[in-house]
């Protein structure tokens, strides 16, 4: 259980975070560690004026994939952001933006919703990746 | 249900959908005292296989588990 789930984020629509956010919270019940690592357009979403609105979903969602993600969310399911900011109550989840990507989208720390903990290089998440699973989304 | 178990809290997670029933749950037995006794409802058929695998990981124990076909109720103590 010590090993830490490591989770790039590099898909910034709706149902990709969505996905991610729900491997976040499960692991984060059972009191694994998960390091999150905020690239490109998932970063983007991360801003702090944009995170609570809609960012879309991945093309093969198409026009069926839009009509069942939105009878999940009338039946109550709770956004991407809220669930992530209840797995990081339940603690051990560390999000981080890529400095890369914050020099790509010309970003300030301060653009960043307070989900966000902080920005580093990809050798930092590599080292705190230890030997968990990395897993690109 | 043995009289002897005294309900500290009761989660209501009927509706929500995987893993809000595990989430809600993980938060409700943080401020327990050990052996306290925490009941769940929920609606999500996933949830069977989940809180018998995360009581196992966690060291909280499964008490008791019941169905009346659309609703699951699951007895925890706090570990």
């Amino acid at each position: 259980m010590d090993e830490p789930l490591n989770l790039v984020l590099f898909s910034g629509t709706d149902d990709k975070l969505q996905a991610a956010a729900v491997l976040t919270a499960g692991a984060a019940a059972l009191g694994k560690p998960v390091n999150i690592f905020l690239q490109y357009w998932a970063l983007d979403a991360f801003r702090r004026e944009r995170i609570d609105r809609e960012h879309g979903l991945a093309p093969e969602a198409g026009e069926e994939g839009r009509a069942h993600v939105d009878a999940l969310r009338r039946a109550g399911q709770a956004s991407w952001a809220t669930t992530l900011r209840d797995a990081k109550e339940l603690g051990g989840v560390d999000i981080e933006a890529c400095s890369l990507s914050m020099d790509l989208l010309g970003l300030e720390s301060t653009d960043l919703d307070p989900l966000v903990d902080g920005v580093e290089g990809v050798t930092a998440f590599h080292l705190n990746a230890g030997a968990g699973p990395v897993v690109f989304i | 249900m043995s009289p002897l178990l005294e309900i500290a809290a009761i989660v209501d997670a009927r509706g929500l959908s995987c893993p809000m029933p595990i989430v809600r749950t993980a938060q409700a037995v943080k401020p327990l005292a050990s052996g306290q006794i925490v009941e769940v409802l929920a609606t999500d058929p996933g949830s069977v296989k989940d809180f018998a695998a995360w009581t196992r990981a966690t060291g909280n124990e499964l008490v008791e588990q019941t169905s009346d076909g659309a609703v699951y109720r699951f007895v925890i103590r706090h570990k």
